[in-house]
């Protein structure tokens, strides 16, 4: 237990554990002390020195030890000649600090006066102006005229492209360095730096290219200026505008929280349109971060080819029909089909949608199939992590085992976390075919074959039990199996993450028995900060395995076998162009949809769709945390959420089905199962406070970020935390036979990808590599081909063309296939490569 | 006050050839060391700094023992860092004891790595000095050559290594931790204390970081011991200085005296007064860092140690003493400081970038003669705003001479400033 | 381009030696140095040479690069005279000096001469304050050359007499 320190803030007292910072102290409290450079996520500088207050320390008689009293018995508290930064200062018992006092009140506004000496007091056309803390605190704190000579101003240069997605003005930036500190500390990617030094000092970038990070648009949220803006926003709106409407990140399984800024504006037609993505702060998620795939690539929802009205194919066209028309016409076909219905939908949707499409298909005894190349959702809830679970608990005694992922392109903000907690001391196991940039932080590294991810997890058991199940492939028990599988034995926390780094559908579920039947095994499972967690490819996948969807073992067969497919978010014609004569064969199809997809163009009904963004709706993360996202803007008229169309479907079919809310889905969703019982909206709203204090009236200390005040969500109980020990199944994974001469391709997954969500962002598009394929130094040399070569991958009858890149630290015999991006490989396979076009010099 | 006989730390003045390790042995050289490792625990030679009082030669004069028992042992490996960043505006000390009397430093850093049992030490020298550190580098070569540095000192567990690393041109690389992050390879800014460098230095380590005059001071120190030390100079400014004179003197140059010289006696006696018919008008003690003192005849006579030099408005600091002349105007002067500073500034703290630049703009004009009586006004207050806010002593210092001319030399000012309009 | 660790194999090896192995970062600044006194000055292939032998970022180098007055981001003279104008080597005289330099040379201050050889500078204290007037010479773009050389005690004529003798190397 922390020792608690109890000190005097502006004739208030407070008590807060020992390390704790005087201006985070003060902030309990409520009292305000003004900062530029401190921010609470960060390690303090003391730089900006507009946080100096009085010090007031008890004064201890040396001999005794004891305090001095004064005249009437209280401390005698002497004060230090000297102002004190409070942002560097730990808290000491007995302490006063003394905040609005004139000699404190004079230091704050000589602070501002040197900060405003060259800043360009261009607020009226600035970004930042109506939420910036410089101007905030120079209103505060600051004097009314300027005694600095106008000529003597330094006059730089104010729209500095520091990459693609972020502007620097250098007029405007006060040299804080919260930007660069960000970049440095919090996500361990120093490609801002500081370049020159006093007054010249600057934020410059000289890496290639540029402020090329993830994470980059955070450092638009904590800039107290507007130094930093982000290409997408800048010049878009003025934050007094708009409104603040709460959603959840639709990218990925981490669920990061957040706020769309939206407003009505002429230039839209007078529409009320999204301006721009904020984090909105949930502790145990995403805290108050987001990545720029999450804040950029909300543009899909906007576009003008969005399908606005139900069209049924008459002959070689899709018409326009009402909805009565579409869905009498689609009940129609329902009853015809009976149980040869497959419903095929993926973890886009939100349970609700989910929930009402298997309701529909088990009415009728049809077959379900979740659109996904990853497997292992039923064992998360089995042994998924505990309730209560947070990264942000993780430190010195807990394990964090991440398998067959590339965390930081799957899921960006759990690669932070990892990253947090391995620098708390957490241990971090990562066990991947490759290096990736998790490696940084990992205190034990495993390299194991592509296609011995399982086997590499089970050779841990082996390695500890004395069950020694049979072992599929050939891995060894090395010394590093060895060691990690008896640190993951000693911890005191497990959590393991499995992704989908050269994984299909079967090897991912083998991998995610192999994981699950480790934490059983070393009994890591059923409470708060063990368990396992899925990176899933979509944002509610684990939702989708909750609400029971499954992937097919066999998707074209399965496909073939339906006489009627009824297809929810999901175009798998557009990501496997082999299915061609599969669907164009299937007797009748329907397709629910934001836009005429490959698969939708084949269809016989197309059904047009409300995107998360214009309806309500909830998704279930990672961590199983159920939440709730909010309409932000206006639905397009013709268009429905996905659970009204598949209810008024099922109503019209006569099954009993909720159309009318979401919420009255997931009160069924509640009733029927256990998992979810006890979950409803109000309860997905409900928040606590968190800490640090963040997004009210003083932008100054967390950024403009945004507090919570829509739903923290609900984590689940897994089975495992309910008294349900699942048995342990040993898993079994065939060998891919390789055959001489070609290649074995492994997919693995790349944050900016060819899906629909990036592809449509301004400026995530840009940042779509051109398709292609890597290889090792001594394959490309074996194909004769360099880096850059254009080169023809012939899969089975496929065949395509992408550009060949070379990387050292990829295995022989081994070519990696990125997901999404011009090659249709969702599982290793045999590929053949030859050099179709040289690379022009 | 003793006047010295023979060089304590100039020795090289007497003795010829004192550069070379040889002749350097002949002197005596690095018995000391080797009495340190062969027959004294690391403490006790840490007692016998105590006991000598020396203090730190850089400029803050801090006791150097009591700097050296705040090494934290429950955290290893530790280090030593010599600092010979040399350069602050006046200060032309150390670079004479490197390139003339090398071995006494370097068995001064031995010394002080022995008692704080560090086996690396690194030089830290301002990147100008690089004949001084390629010097440096063929002395360390020698010393390893004969047995002083490497494996097994002496024939014990002991083992050092010395390394010079030169900065690249940034006098803030003075103050010890932005020192110790160039040294890591970052910007020389410096670091939040406390943690202090004994506890956190060089790569996170416990640090000594010591001034190369600091460590010059040591072999004798021990080889004749704290007492003979204390016959130099005064109860609490014990040992001897080198004074570096410069300005309008006839000769400037160091100066090795007893603490507690007066500035008279340095000046008249010892730098040869000023050129023919001019007059002494202002003395800065510690360079360009300095307030400057009234050159009244009783501050002339005012002893040159840590204690006294406060008493007539200034600090000793590194003892970089800048005559003045009547010929100068001070505004002149103080926008040859303020340049200075406004170009040193590392930038980190907002009084410091935001002040420096502001007041050179201001001292530019005035000595310009195209400033008004309130553009000093402003001045003056824009010093005061900068005082007790910076995050170092850079930005502290850059406004004495601001602040000390200004009161003390009003008809300088107005002799250049025109009439309000 | 052969790299820096091929060029200058012992040098590179001498600075890397300094150093704990898991501190390569300190080797940047005699990295920096080297490459320029290879190339006159640090170029951005330089930056990420220098980069990625001391395990940082090229932003991270260039911030070195920025911070320190004797990198050079951009090519002058082969020889930068650096001549002291600060406080007391301007008591006596160097501002004068400097200028009249400048003007024997037929540069500006900060200039560099047609023939691409000397560029004349005014920098800040060089700790040579009784020799004052004095200037350092940077010697850029060859490694055989001394890094640095003071000049203490000068007048315009031994200036000019030097410069003659650089400009015949």
């Amino acid at each position: 237990m922390t020792k608690q320190i109890t000190l005097t803030i502006d004739e208030k007292q407070v008590t807060v554990p020992q390390g704790t910072l005087v201006v985070d102290a003060a902030k309990k409290i409520g009292i305000d002390i003004p900062v530029f450079c401190y921010h609470p996520k960060m390690e303090p500088v003391g730089m900006c020195r507009m946080c100096l207050v009085e010090v007031g320390r008890p004064v201890i008689d040396r001999t005794t030890g004891q305090a001095v009293l004064e005249a009437d018995g209280t401390p005698k508290v002497q004060f230090g000649p000297k102002l004190e930064t409070a942002c560097t200062l730990p808290v000491s018992e007995g302490m006063v600090v003394v905040g609005m006092s004139d000699k404190v009140k004079a230091a704050r506004k000589d602070v501002v006066e040197f900060l405003l000496t060259s800043h360009p007091l261009d607020c009226p056309v600035c970004d930042k102006g109506g939420e910036c803390p410089l101007q905030n605190l120079t209103m505060a704190h600051g004097v009314g005229e300027s005694r600095f000579n106008y000529d003597e101003k330094m006059h730089l240069a104010k729209h500095v492209p520091l990459g693609e997605l972020i502007f620097l003005d250098r007029e405007r930036c006060i040299q804080c360095g919260r930007c660069v500190r960000f970049q440095a500390e919090v996500v361990d990617d120093p490609v801002i730096g500081f370049y020159q030094r006093g007054r010249a000092i600057q934020i410059a970038t000289f890496s290639e290219p540029g402020f090329d990070s993830y994470f980059s648009g955070n450092t638009t949220d904590i800039c107290p200026v507007g130094a930093l803006t982000t290409a997408d926003f800048r010049f878009g709106a003025r934050p007094w505008e708009m409104r603040a409407t709460a959603s959840i990140c639709a990218q990925c399984p981490v669920g990061c929280n957040i706020t769309f800024n939206i407003r009505r504006e002429a230039k839209s037609d007078g529409e009320i349109v999204i301006k721009r993505t904020m984090p909105r702060q949930n502790e145990q998620v995403n805290e108050t971060w987001i990545c720029d795939k999450g804040r950029f690539a909300y543009h899909f929802t906007e576009g003008k080819e969005r399908l606005t009205a139900p069209l049924i194919r008459r002959g070689d066209d899709l018409t326009p029909v009402s909805w009565d028309e579409a869905i009498e016409f689609v009940a129609q076909a329902l009853r015809d089909a009976g149980s040869d219905l497959l419903t095929l939908a993926s973890g886009r949707l939100s349970n609700e949608d989910l929930f009402n499409l298997r309701s529909l298909s088990d009415a009728f005894n049809g077959k379900t199939a979740l659109y996904t190349h990853m497997a292992g959702g039923d064992l998360t809830a089995q042994v998924g992590v505990g309730q209560g679970t947070n990264f942000a608990d993780l430190g010195a005694g807990s394990v964090i085992l991440v398998v067959a992922s590339d965390l930081e392109e799957e899921a960006p903000i759990w690669w932070l976390r990892v990253k947090q907690a391995a620098e708390r001391g957490a241990t971090l196991i990562v066990a991947n075919p490759r290096p990736t940039k998790t490696d940084r932080y990992a205190s034990q590294k495993i390299r194991y074959a592509y296609g011995n991810e399982a086997a590499t997890v089970l050779a841990m058991i082996n390695a500890l039990s004395a069950k020694r199940p049979e072992l599929p492939g050939k891995v060894q028990a090395t010394a590093e199996i060895k060691n990690a599988a008896e640190t993951i034995k000693n911890a005191e926390n497990v959590i393991a993450l499995f992704g989908s780094e050269g994984l299909g559908l079967e090897g991912s579920a083998a991998l995610a028995q192999a994981c699950a039947n480790l934490l059983l095994v070393t009994n890591h499972t059923g409470r708060a900060n063990n368990g396992l967690i899925g990176v899933w490819p979509r944002a509610n996948e684990q939702g989708a395995w909750d609400m029971g969807l499954r992937p097919a073992a066999d998707l074209k067969a399965a496909l073939a076998a339906a006489k009627m497919v009824y297809v929810a978010a999901a175009d798998p014609l557009g990501d496997d162009p082999a299915l061609a004569a599969t669907l164009g064969e299937v007797p009748f199809m329907v397709v629910q949809e934001l836009y005429l997809t490959e698969t939708a163009k084949l269809a016989d009904v197309v059904l047009p769709a409300l995107p998360f963004t214009e309806r309500e709706g909830s998704f279930t993360s990672g961590e199983r945390r159920v939440q709730r996202f909010y309409p932000a803007v206006l639905p397009r008229p013709q268009a429905r959420p996905d659970y009204a169309i598949t209810g008024e479907i099922a109503r019209k079919a006569g099954v009993d089905a909720e159309t009318d809310s979401a919420a009255r889905v997931m009160g069924r969703i509640a009733a029927s199962l256990p998992d979810y019982a006890g979950i409803h909206y109000r309860r997905l709203a409900q928040v606590q406070e968190q800490w640090p204090i963040v997004g009210r009236g003083d932008l100054y200390y967390g950024g403009t970020g945004y507090e919570n005040k829509q739903g923290l969500g609900v984590q689940l109980a897994p089975a495992a935390q309910q008294g349900q020990a699942p048995a342990l199944t040993w898993p079994q994974v065939a060998e891919i036979a390789v055959p001489e001469g070609s290649l074995l391709a492994v997919p693995v997954t790349v944050l900016y990808d060819q899906g629909i969500t990036v592809s449509t962002s301004p400026l995530l598009q840009t940042r779509i590599p051109q398709p292609y394929l890597t290889v090792c130094p001594a394959e490309a040399q074996r194909l004769n081909a360099e880096a850059g070569d254009l080169v023809q991958v012939s899969l089975g009858e496929q065949a395509v063309k992408v550009t060949l890149r070379v990387d050292e630290n990829i295995p022989a015999g081994v070519a990696l296939a990125p997901r999404s991006l011009g090659l249709p490989i969702f599982a290793p396979a045999a590929i053949q490569v030859r050099v179709a076009q040289k690379a022009t010099v | 006050m003793t006047e010295i006989k023979q060089y304590v730390l100039l020795r090289h003045r007497d003795v010829p050839g004192l550069d070379q390790l040889d002749v350097y042995r002949q002197e005596g050289g690095f018995a000391a060391f080797q009495q340190a490792v062969t027959a004294m625990q690391p403490g006790q030679v840490t007692d016998v700094v105590k006991a000598s009082g020396l203090r730190g030669r850089g400029g803050a004069g801090f006791p150097t023992g009591m700097k050296w028992s705040f090494i934290d042992n429950n955290n290893w490996p530790h280090y030593v860092v010599a600092n010979a960043d040399e350069s602050e505006p006046g200060t032309f000390k150390d670079r004479e004891i490197m390139e003339k009397n090398p071995f006494q430093f370097l068995e001064g850093l031995a010394l002080c790595c022995y008692a704080v049992q560090a086996n690396a030490a690194y030089i830290y020298l301002r990147g100008e000095f690089w004949q001084q550190a390629h010097f440096l580098d063929a002395k360390i070569a020698e010393m390893e050559a004969a047995g002083l540095l490497g494996e097994h000192l002496f024939g014990t567990e002991y083992s050092l290594r010395i390394y010079t690393h030169l900065g690249a041109g940034a006098y803030i690389c003075g103050e010890e931790t932005a020192l110790l992050e160039s040294l890591e390879g970052k910007l020389g800014q410096p670091r939040l204390r406390p943690p202090f460098p004994p506890s956190f230095g060089l790569y996170g380590k416990p640090t000594i970081v010591n001034n190369v005059e600091t460590l010059a001071n040591l072999p004798l120190i021990l080889e004749k011991g704290a007492a003979w030390y204390r016959t130099y100079g005064t109860d609490k400014s014990p040992g001897v200085k080198i004074f570096s004179l410069s300005g309008k003197v006839n000769k400037p140059g160091n100066y090795e005296l007893p603490l507690g010289t007066t500035f008279r006696q340095l000046i008249f006696q010892h730098g040869g007064g000023l050129p023919e018919g001019r007059q002494i008008k202002a003395i800065m003690p510690a360079g360009a860092s300095s307030s400057l003192i009234v050159a009244t005849e009783q501050a002339l006579d005012t002893p040159m140690d840590y204690e006294s030099v406060p008493s007539v408005g200034a600090q000793l600091g590194s003892a970089s003493v800048i005559v003045i002349d009547d010929s100068v105007n001070v505004a002149w002067l103080i926008n040859k400081t303020m340049h200075f500073f406004k170009h040193e500034s590392c930038g980190k703290c907002t009084p410091c970038r935001d002040g420096t630049y502001w007041m050179m703009h201001l001292a530019e004009r005035i000595a310009g003669g195209e400033a008004s009586w309130a553009d000093v006004e402003l001045l003056r207050e824009v010093a005061g705003q900068v005082k007790g806010k910076c995050f170092c002593a850079l930005g502290e210092f850059s406004i004495e001479a601001v602040l000390s001319s200004i009161e003390r030399f009003p008809a300088d000012f107005e002799q250049i400033t025109h009439k309000e309009a | 381009m052969t790299s820096l660790a091929e060029q200058y194999a012992d040098e590179v090896q001498a600075i890397l030696a300094k150093y704990p192995p898991e501190q390569k970062r300190s080797a940047v600044m005699p990295l920096l140095a080297l490459v320029q006194r290879r190339d006159g000055f640090v170029s951005k292939a330089a930056l990420q040479e220098v980069a990625q032998m001391c395990g940082i970022t090229s932003t991270e180098t260039a911030s070195i690069v920025g911070f320190y007055t004797l990198y050079h981001d951009e090519k002058k003279g082969t020889y930068r005279i650096q001549v002291c104008t600060d406080l007391c080597c301007a008591l006596r005289g160097a501002d004068e000096f400097l200028h009249k330099l400048c003007e024997a040379l037929g540069i500006p201050v900060g200039g560099t001469t047609p023939d691409g050889k000397i560029t004349v500078e005014a920098v800040m204290c060089l700790a040579a304050c009784d020799k004052a007037p004095m200037f350092q010479v940077q010697a850029l773009g060859s490694v055989h050359h001394d890094g640095l050389e003071y000049h203490e005690n000068q007048t315009v004529e031994s200036a000019l007499r030097l410069i003659e003798e650089l400009r015949q190397k």
